[in-house]
């Protein structure tokens, strides 16, 4: 499903970011990217949504070349991806409501197909009760589940996750990982990266290790050894 | 048009949340526009002073007292058919007579010399506006060439009075073009100054948003969803900063109506209320313009990840 095939990232022509990884992310995997800070999982992430273009190599997302696409077949391509991140980059000036109606919006979707999708939605992942309330009055947990909601509310092929538990207490990661192995059991491919040895062993599926730009380890269930 | 409904609320509610950004970028918009607005009326004041310049500017041709009148009425129709000339008056001599008593009724010695004055000393004469007063000069180099002045031998003009004038003439028509210029550079150095404050108050109005349109692509929304909302903002920053400039011009024409029309020369409030539609739709283009040009290329940047 997602090819990448000899890349390189070099920033100014300094140490290699990412330096000749060749992987493959077959349909309805649970692929987790563990390393060290620096270690170049973001950057990975960053090149699939292509955020950022490799310095060499080509990715691929089943037939397309993420980085050959025009501004609105890139477009398409983000609608087929669904994304969590980190610090959860919500719509800070709309409510939950809307953040996840404006990811229908962005898909095309009818004003009858939100107003019946995404209280829906809301309720799977437990903010039944929070559809108008702004992301600043959300705890951690909830901004995570309501970012959880916008990634899954287009039936997405790919869910990416960065760190999607690294602001959150030990109860709040369980829900959130838990919420993540449903969605891939539904037959969601989901590529997350993270730095918590306890969440790795606990979905104990495909682990890539990564270091200094290179995958040094791509083990088939959860092992999480640096 | 789901589409374009959608993008117009959401510039609306946008606008609606980002309260004090957008009342900021609409104070800076209202400023722009206030000096647009102090620009047109700066320039219907410097219209009208250098129209009654102008109209002060004149060629007289003072005929000799014996010219043939009928002469006289084909200088007239030659001079008229000028294209630098907007209109000639003819005075007869009787009728300078009778204007020159007027004037002098309380100068005793003058009208009691002119009284023992058998024949009228006074010859007619013509009076020459041209169109522009830079076209005088043509106009006197026309009748300094024309054998029209001249009945048989000798000449039947007493007197140009614009060889006379040529200096202040002259003169004039350089500080009326000097001003014309500089008006027009202050114009547009001030233009350009106010497009420029606006267009970086609303770029960093927008760079407070860059993360949000960061993640609006990432959605995958479309780079007119993600622009437009900020166009629409950029149009009701033009809208509220028209309204607003309007308001505030009202009593202040008011007030220079009152006060200041002598100074001025001319009704600052009637010329406003007279000019009104054309200075709202002058002013509503330029902001909502403005507005929304601004919007579209400081979102831009932020639009290519």
């Amino acid at each position: 499903m997602i090819y990448f095939n000899n890349v390189t990232k070099v920033y100014n022509k300094g140490p290699a970011v990412l330096e000749e990884i060749t992987l493959t992310v077959n349909a309805g995997e649970f692929v987790s990217i563990v390393g060290h800070s620096g270690a170049g999982k973001t950057t990975l992430i960053k090149m699939i949504l292509a955020e950022e273009k490799p310095t060499d190599g080509t990715i691929f997302f089943e037939s397309l070349n993420i980085h050959k696409l025009k501004s609105g077949e890139l477009t398409k391509l983000r609608r087929r991806i669904g994304t969590v991140f980190q610090d959860f980059k919500l719509l800070p000036n709309k409510t939950a409501y809307e953040n996840i109606a404006f990811a229908m919006e962005a898909a095309g979707k009818s004003n009858y197909e939100i107003a019946s999708d995404v209280p829906h939605v809301l309720e799977l992942v437990d903010l039944g009760d929070k559809l108008y309330h702004f992301p600043h009055q959300m705890s951690g947990g909830e901004k995570q589940r309501l970012s959880i909601a916008r990634a899954i509310i287009n039936q997405p092929e790919v869910i990416i996750a960065d760190e999607p538990t690294g602001n959150l207490d030990p109860i709040n990661t369980y829900e959130i990982i838990q919420i993540l192995k449903k969605i891939n059991d539904l037959g969601t491919t989901i590529i997350l990266t993270t730095h918590n040895k306890g969440v790795v062993e606990s979905i104990g599926k495909r682990v890539i290790t990564m270091e200094k730009g290179k995958i040094i380890r791509d083990d088939k269930e959860g092992k999480y050894i640096i | 048009m789901t589409k374009f409904r959608r993008i117009v609320k959401a510039g609306f509610i946008n606008f609606k949340r980002n309260a004090l950004i957008s009342w900021a970028s609409v104070l800076v918009v209202t400023i722009t526009l206030s000096v647009i607005t102090t620009i047109i009326l700066l320039q219907a004041v410097l219209h009208f002073s250098l129209n009654q310049i102008k109209d002060k500017v004149d060629i007289t041709i003072y005929f000799t007292t014996n010219a043939p009148e009928d002469k006289i009425m084909a200088l007239k129709g030659t001079i008229e058919k000028l294209p630098e000339v907007a209109n000639v008056s003819y005075t007869s001599s009787e009728e300078a007579l009778r204007l020159f008593r007027g004037r002098h009724s309380s100068d005793y010695p003058t009208i009691q010399a002119l009284d023992e004055l058998r024949d009228n000393p006074l010859g007619a004469y013509l009076n020459i506006k041209a169109k522009e007063t830079s076209q005088y000069e043509s106009i006197a180099n026309f009748l300094k060439s024309d054998n029209i002045l001249v009945s048989g031998s000798a000449s039947i003009v007493d007197k140009v009075n614009y060889n006379q004038n040529k200096l202040v003439i002259d003169r004039l028509n350089s500080i009326i073009a000097g001003a014309q210029k500089l008006g027009f550079l202050i114009t547009l150095l001030l233009i350009a100054l106010s497009i420029i404050i606006t267009f970086n108050t609303i770029k960093l109005a927008i760079f407070i948003s860059k993360e949000e349109i960061g993640v609006m692509r990432l959605v995958g929304a479309s780079k007119m969803r993600v622009r437009g909302p900020f166009m629409i903002e950029g149009a009701i920053y033009g809208i509220s900063a028209t309204i607003i400039t309007l308001i505030l011009f009202w009593p202040a024409t008011a007030w220079l109506g009152r006060h200041m029309t002598d100074f001025l020369g001319i009704n600052m409030y009637d010329y406003f209320v007279s000019n009104l539609i054309q200075i709202f739709f002058i002013l509503l283009l330029s902001g909502v313009f403005l507005g929304m040009i601004s919007s579209f290329l400081a979102v831009r940047r932020y639009l290519d990840k």
